[in-house]
């Protein structure tokens, strides 16, 4: 019975928030989308692949997943490092440092960009340092890894923090009592707690990585083959009124973020899992 | 700094307690280390590039700093950014109220789907974002025709500029009402209903107000993105100084041009806005927790 309640429910309005429901989301984001889809498929097969393989194109792919591969792997190592010391430890400032980890969502990507151009060419702050050691960081392919790299953070302390915060106690002592070292406790049994929800914010971190344009522009130099991003490509092709181009690349840079969208939501459901089991 | 320096954490569990402390405790001198090493990345890629920005805005001085952000077409850029937030923001909080409400009072066939569906802009990227928007109102478009025949402009015009800020803002107060009016389940509207309360009632003097901090978290997030979004504006806008410029792409046609204290005074007004939100953000969070 009580399920039977619950299908006829006694609360008003289901048809009319979920009808506007619908209907927006279709003019918003399903209908604009489709017609990536299906400009697309006015191209043929031939001229489809001939696209998305030119060797400008794939250079610019290698860069991109490249990039954000490195960046999503700095950010697991070093947001696991930051989590763990904001939820373990106490310091100075600590409410200050947790509150700005969120810097890199809510500061504008432009800002961003202009100021890592900033402080990591030859003549900034970071860039200087970097000089007596022959290594350019901006306007080479290291620049866009920087800036991956600051976008891609707080993906990572975010989903790990909170699994982090849930440890009982309980599992380390008893670790402790049956003689394991800090090290030991931490490999066998923090560690495999936390791994899926550390592969969260990594595939997050990759995904959102891939996507950039706005923090990376400024700081890439932005040449062909060689620091160019395939968002930029979009752009460019756009630009030169390529529309079937820009399409056929979109596209396949859509079919990735679907694809990762769905690792992220079954890697989601696992940590669930591990969380309840715990 | 001292009121920001209390432990956040919750209270050290008592004196019994501070041996076993011990046993799962790292070392002194780990700690330190530790908390160094997580200090100094977060220095080299968040703290120095946030102190660059003001660094370099007033490098050449408060005068140039403030004819900077007085000029007519700064101002031109900070209206504009406004319009956009203003419409987008109040549209996607309407949106998030219905999807929540009928996601999380409701058990329907697909939901799942479509939960998955309505966090979908999160996962495209901004220059797509724009894209999409291109083929469908854009000249070689879909409605390029029928719009340059009744003479509207959508893409290179302040319209464009709204709907990819609406894009890209879509999922926020959707997704942070939805798992909240879940776990708030539906007792509280039913014994409303049983006593009389009509449906808008129901929202008004029930749902809402249970749901408040978490709308305002939706918003505050919502209002940040909307304001900074940079590459999804950047493909529709054509760039036309005063008319169709928001601050971010202000920001970009000055670094652009090499008058980089202009372009860092006018990114300092974006950097504050980052604080502000970061700032009522862990306000909220802190009022949502107790």
């Amino acid at each position: 019975m009580p399920l039977l309640l619950r299908r006829h429910s006694v609360l008003p309005g289901f048809g009319l928030a979920l009808g506007f429901t619908l209907l927006y989301l279709s003019l918003v984001v399903l209908i604009p989308l489709s017609a990536a889809f299906l400009k697309t498929a006015s191209l043929t097969w031939g001229a489809f692949t001939a696209e998305v393989t030119a060797p400008r194109v794939l250079a610019s792919y290698r860069l991109t997943f490249g990039a954000s591969f490195l960046a999503a792997s700095i950010n697991a190592v070093a947001g696991l490092l930051v989590a763990w010391v904001l939820v373990r430890y106490r310091f100075p400032g600590k409410r200050l440092v947790d509150a700005l980890v969120d810097l890199p969502f809510a500061l504008p990507t432009a800002v961003a960009g202009i100021a890592l151009a900033a402080v990591y060419s030859t003549n900034g702050w970071i860039g200087r340092l970097f000089v007596p050691l022959d290594v350019k960081i901006a306007f080479t392919p290291l620049g866009v890894l920087v800036a991956l790299t600051f976008i891609g953070l707080p993906f990572v302390v975010r989903t790990v923090q909170p699994v982090l915060e849930d440890l009982e106690p309980e599992l380390e002592e008893a670790a402790a009592t049956l003689g394991a070292g800090r090290l030991q406790t931490f490999a066998r049994v923090v560690f495999p707690t936390v791994l899926p929800a550390l592969l969260t914010g990594f595939a997050l971190a990759f995904a959102r990585a891939i996507g950039e344009y706005g923090s990376v522009i400024f700081i890439a130099g932005n040449m062909p083959m060689v620091s160019e991003i395939t968002p930029l490509l979009i752009i460019t092709k756009l630009e030169q009124y390529d529309y079937a181009g820009a399409t056929a690349l979109a596209v396949v840079m859509l079919l990735v973020s679907f694809a990762l969208l769905l690792l992220i939501n079954l890697l989601q459901w696992w940590t669930r899992r591990r969380r309840a089991a715990a | 700094m001292t009121a920001l320096a209390l432990p956040s954490q919750p209270a050290a569990p008592a004196a019994g307690a501070r041996r076993i402390d011990r046993a799962t405790a790292e070392p002194a001198w780990v700690r330190l280390a530790l908390i160094g090493l997580a200090l100094a990345f977060l220095t080299t890629f968040l703290f120095v590039p946030l102190a660059a920005v003001f660094y370099e805005a007033l490098r050449k001085g408060v005068v140039v700093y403030a004819r900077a952000i007085t000029e007519p077409d700064a101002l031109a850029a900070v209206r504009l950014t406004l319009l956009a937030a203003a419409i987008s923001v109040p549209l996607n909080l309407v949106f998030g109220v219905a999807a929540a409400w009928a996601i999380a009072k409701f058990e329907f066939r697909g939901k799942n789907v479509l939960v998955t569906l309505i966090d979908l802009p999160f996962s495209v990227s901004p220059v797509i974002a724009g894209l999409i928007y291109v083929l469908v109102f854009g000249l070689q478009g879909w409605l390029g025709e029928t719009l340059r025949d009744h003479d509207l402009k959508v893409i290179f015009a302040v319209p464009g500029i709204v709907l990819a800020t609406v894009f890209v803002t879509f999922p926020f107060v959707a997704r942070e009402l939805i798992p909240l009016m879940q776990a708030q389940g539906v007792e509280e509207e039913e014994a409303a209903v049983v006593l009389g309360a009509r449906g808008w009632q129901v929202l008004w003097r029930v749902t809402l107000p249970n749901v408040k901090w978490g709308l305002l978290y939706g918003v505050i997030l919502c209002n940040a993105r909307a304001m900074g979004e940079f590459g999804a504006v950047s493909v529709v806008s054509g760039h036309i100084r005063g008319m169709t410029n928001t601050l971010p792409l202000h920001v970009e046609i000055l670094y652009n041009e090499y008058q980089f204290a202009a372009a860092f005074a006018a990114a300092s007004l974006l950097a504050l806005l980052a604080l502000v939100t970061l700032a009522l953000k862990a306000w909220v969070e802190r009022r949502f927790s107790h």
